[in-house]
């Protein structure tokens, strides 16, 4: 990730532009994604796909936190689920269009993520990680008691709907565009988010934040923002979901989905920009196949858990980028 | 009857008690958890499956070789004891030059594998374990019946918290792990073995785990998640008591123990949450914790 | 000319008979719980159970092939949908069977009737299933809660037991089982004085317990399950809630929930189940089966489990009858007018909403002094006639129910 490319000083923090070669990488990977993902349902099932992309996004909204300001936040399912339960509410409940409900359960994720981050910034490293979990956890069983979450039953049945009013989602080949449409925007703007002035601040704080604070940054507040970000982010992943698989549950607010979207991303590779898509979609895949003797899946997923961060911490994009950089 | 906010005084103080029994748990809980994050900087996230092992253990030793309760009170810990040395020994001790979030992320990897292997042999559904003849029976305390066994609970875990605090606070050994926690070179300079002390501590955080799901067994369910469910509780007990401190360890974990008792009593639904709610107003007025230096 | 006949008429029956018994094809999706909560009452012991009803089916119709698979939901809906979608859209799956966790299998219900396929249901407990959320997709085996807690319920207002506290899960499945046992128990001329909400998977039960000595009800009425179940049962047990004269009334319990408990421990409690393994010839001959299939020992079958082997027996009846598995609401229809009954449950009715009506009974498990070989853990304490045993058809707000 380290570029051969000349500083750049714009203001107090030197932008350094990434390399023409990284560029050009990040370019073929991202259209490589984009073709996949258009080739993919003549293959696969359409409906794993359009789940996997849901936490693909939910794993590159976390991944903005740890891999670029290098908060590891252990709560993250708090988002996502919460967004998705008012996602499905509003479809079910009170009707929304579905662009209304996914906008209501962001909004929620926003909301959520203001609030808990104010929180949880006051501490940095493993308690900040701490915290996210312990606040994650309360929300979760606020969740278990609030009527309209619909405890353990979740909310079912979330209807579809007309997106806009007149395009049919129950099309299972319109929901997919739609779906694809939803993740490859929200991936782009977490691109953009990284690849700019902002990003390059947020970069700086994990490198050295003392630094940057004597640079003049407020840095509570960046990483405040960030937080936000990621959050809402996290959110769209959430909303998208509910009304995709027409379901919200408790599972997308327990604290064993927070631990899911970990493994995701550091499989796939923390910090870098195609890791938490590759590692969403492993994960996903390896799940799917290991229904039948559901009862390993925790252990694998465990012992996935401490090979990559023994042996393979820069996971599997990172581990691939390192091999083209000899 | 003398009634309290509504509530007859008997019913009140009987809350309380247990409430001092749960705060047993989450004392010898936090305890290890601090004393494991004092010495190696690592939040042990297994923290809670160890504490099921030590349960696990107990019925294990019971099932198959005869052993009851009292050796399994000292042999079980010693097992999961020696099997923390080994996770030291095998995967922790690479992790201690990198960042910390790494051994979380480690430690919570290997709570999954253990939960994931004790429900494939065990199931789910709960192990029985009986009381230790002994300690059946109860007191009549007059506004409750008290089980003996619970009282025990109580004696036993401020004997070995204190007597924690006491070897680590006032010892001299405990002043070298003190000292090697702050500054290791300096201690191996003087000759002290510092590595064979960070993996004996690990060991003895993991022991202290185990022995309080030794005493968990009897009364608790004994099944593979019974850690899980209690690990982030104890999280939120060590973030409010500050992670430096033993005493604010100990002291915490009893507290946050009658606190929820009375919550049962008042406002039962919130039993669950009460305890994070506690640690988000604490976060606000004091972020190091209530005994925490600094950050 | 006697010969041409004769030879006419053979290839007339031939024809004939090969028309007539045509190869039909069935897959069966076992969705039950292999790995946490449930797994005991239900996961491979159902599987087992549907295996059973595949073998004893195809052994008397052999042009009928049944193909059984499984997966685990995890008492997770999204999963559970997931598992649904794929085995129905992608590998021809027809129906599927079990479903613990009421949650999960309403969700279950909804993507059945959506892809009109059939839903077996006989693990989960909601009686909504046959309510206001019936489908005409579903049957529901086994039990429900109102069942449980009529059964339950009205046995011990009748034996005694007429005060009543709540040890209530705090949860839609707890609201509602405690909402029907408590009506029952007012109806038959009981009293509830009190009762206490406790989250799921709650570890300590002493306050809750103590608030219901208190009370000094008669009944301490669980209207939770699994762990939790055990849970209150064993704590109960050292606060000396039974030794003090009270008893426990379980609303949900299973006889694995039992034998996980001891009977040291589970001594009195009562509870209603439809089904036990040593009720008659009929359930022992089949247990004997079961427990070789389930190759490990000390395990007994539940109630749900023998209930997957009627519920799949009888279905693959009715796709027999109807001559493919496809069109899930005809092959439905077809359950409910071919009469049930088989070895293990006996006789049952399938109602118009799906309601699968049983006899039901009242167990009592037994002092660990009463128990005569491993797994002896019941007496018998009444019976109540299926008509009984059941909510009454007008009461469910069925759609499906005219008038």
């Amino acid at each position: 990730m380290q570029a051969t490319s000349s500083p750049v000083a714009a203001g107090p923090v030197t932008v350094r532009q990434p390399s023409l070669l990284q560029r050009q990488g990040e370019l073929i990977g991202f259209v490589v994604m984009v073709v996949a993902l258009i080739i993919a349902p003549f293959f696969t099932y359409p409906l794993f796909l359009m789940q996997a992309m849901c936490f693909a996004l939910f794993a590159c909204a976390f991944n903005l936190l740890i891999g670029y300001v290098g908060l590891l936040s252990f709560g993250h399912a708090l988002y996502f689920g919460w967004a998705s339960y008012l996602s499905a509410h509003a479809a079910k409940v009170w009707g929304f269009n579905p662009e209304f409900a996914i906008l209501t359960g962001t909004l929620t994720a926003a909301v959520c993520g203001f609030l808990a981050g104010s929180l949880a910034i006051r501490r940095q490293g493993i308690y900040f990680a701490m915290i996210t979990l312990a606040l994650a956890q309360m929300m979760y069983f606020v969740a278990l008691r609030m009527k309209f979450t619909g405890g353990e039953d979740g909310i079912q049945a979330v209807p579809r709907g007309y997106l806009f009013g007149f395009i049919n989602l129950n099309n299972e080949t319109t929901m997919y565009v739609f779906v694809m449409v939803v993740f490859l925007a929200g991936f782009l703007l977490i691109y953009r988010i990284i690849h700019s002035p902002f990003g390059e601040v947020l970069k700086a704080i994990r490198e050295n934040e003392p630094r940057a604070i004597s640079l003049g940054y407020k840095t509570d507040r960046y990483k405040l923002i960030a937080f936000v970000l990621s959050a809402t982010l996290a959110g769209v992943a959430g909303s998208t979901k509910a009304i995709t698989l027409q379901i919200a549950s408790l599972t997308d607010v327990n604290w064993p989905m927070s631990g899911e979207v970990v493994l995701m991303t550091l499989v796939g590779g923390l910090g870098t920009i195609f890791g938490p898509v590759v590692g969403a979609f492993v994960i996903l895949a390896m799940q799917f196949k290991l229904s039948s003797v559901g009862e390993w899946v925790l252990v694998i997923q465990g012992v996935i858990f401490v090979t990559v961060v023994l042996l393979f911490r820069r996971g599997i994009v990172g581990e691939i980028a390192a091999l083209f950089r000899r | 009857m003398i009634t309290i906010f509504g509530v007859p005084s008997a019913a009140l103080f009987g809350q309380l008690l247990i409430g001092l029994i749960n705060g047993s748990f989450y004392a010898l809980l936090s305890l290890g958890l601090a004393v494991i994050f004092g010495m190696l900087n690592i939040i042990n996230f297994a923290h809670g499956a160890q504490y099921m092992l030590g349960a696990v253990a107990a019925f294990l030793l019971l099932q198959f070789t005869g052993i009851g309760y009292w050796p399994a009170l000292i042999i079980a810990p010693l097992i999961v004891g020696a099997f923390g040395i080994v996770i030291e020994r095998t995967f922790l001790q690479w992790l201690y030059k990198l960042d910390h979030l790494y051994g979380l992320l480690l430690t919570f990897g290997l709570a999954l594998i253990i939960e994931g292997v004790a429900r494939n042999y065990l199931g789910s559904a709960g192990l029985p374990y009986a009381l230790p003849e002994s300690l059946r029976g109860g007191q009549n305390l007059g506004f409750m019946f008290l089980p003996n066994y619970r009282a025990w609970v109580i004696v036993v875990s401020l004997v070995i918290c204190f007597g924690t605090w006491y070897a680590i606070e006032r010892t001299r050994l405990g002043a070298y792990l003190r000292a090697a926690t702050e500054n290791p070179t300096l201690v191996r300079a003087f000759g002290i073995n510092v590595p064979v002390m960070i993996t004996l501590t690990y060991g003895f955080g993991v022991a202290l785990a185990a022995f309080a799901g030794v005493m968990a067994a009897p009364i608790y369910n004994v099944s593979p998640q019974m850690g899980a469910e209690l690990i982030i509780v104890v999280f939120a007990v060590v973030v409010i008591g500050g992670m430096g401190s033993i005493l604010g360890a100990i002291v915490t974990g009893f507290g946050l123990g009658i606190v929820e008792g009375l919550t049962k009593v008042f406002f039962p639904e919130a039993s669950n949450t009460v305890i994070f709610v506690i640690m988000a107003i604490v976060l606000l007025v004091r972020p190091a914790g209530l005994f925490g230096r600094g950050t | 000319m006697k010969k041409a006949i004769g030879l006419a008429a053979l290839a007339a029956l031939l024809l004939g008979g090969t028309a007539s018994a045509q190869q039909i094809n069935v897959k069966i999706g076992v969705l039950t719980d292999m790995s946490s909560l449930y797994a005991d009452d239900t996961g491979i012991g159902s599987v087992i159970g549907a295996k059973l009803a595949a073998e004893d089916f195809m052994k008397t119709n052999p042009n009928v092939k049944v193909e059984v698979v499984s997966a685990d939901h995890q008492n997770k809906a999204d999963n559970g949908v997931n598992i649904a979608n794929q085995w129905y859209d992608r590998d021809g799956v027809d129906a599927i069977a079990d479903v613990p966790n009421s949650g999960v299998a309403l969700a279950i219900a909804e993507v059945t009737k959506t892809k009109n396929k059939a839903f077996l249901a006989s693990g989960p407990a909601s009686s909504d299933l046959t309510g206001p959320k019936c489908s005409p997709n579903t049957i529901h085996w086994t039990y429900d809660t109102w069942m449980l807690a009529n059964g339950t319920g009205k046995a011990m207002v009748k034996t005694g037991g007429d005060t009543w506290f709540f040890l209530t899960s705090d949860y839609a499945f707890g609201h509602a089982l405690e909402r029907d046992t408590a009506a029952v128990v007012e109806k038959s001329g009981g009293k509830v004085l009190g009762k206490v909400r406790h989250p799921i998977n709650t570890n300590d039960f002493s306050s809750f317990l103590l608030q219901a000595q208190a009370s000094k009800a008669k009944v301490i009425g669980l209207a939770n399950a699994g762990g939790d179940t055990i849970n209150a049962i064993k704590q109960g047990a050292e606060f000396g809630i039974v030794a003090g004269g009270q008893k426990f009334a379980g609303m949900l319990i299973f006889a694995p929930d039992v034998l996980a408990l001891g009977l040291k421990t589970a001594q009195g409690l009562t509870f209603t189940e439809t089904w036990y393994w040593d009720l008659n010839e009929g359930t022992r001959a089949w247990t004997k089966r079961w427990d070789k299939e389930r190759n490990s020992p000390g395990k007994v079958p539940s109630m749900n489990m023998a209930g997957v082997y009627s519920a799949t027996l009888h279905y693959l009846k009715a796709v027999a009858a109807v001559g493919s598995a496809k069109d899930g609401k005809a092959v439905v229809d077809k359950m409910k007018q071919l009469p049930a009954e088989d070895t293990i449950y006996g006789k049952s009715v399938v109602r118009e909403d799906g309601r699968v009506l049983h006899p039901a009974y009242l167990f009592e498990a037994k002092k660990p002094e009463e128990s005569k070989y491993p797994g002896d853990l019941y007496h018998l304490r009444a019976t109540i006639p299926m008509e009984e045993a059941f909510r009454p058809l007008k009461d469910g707000n069925c759609p499906l129910v005219k008038g």
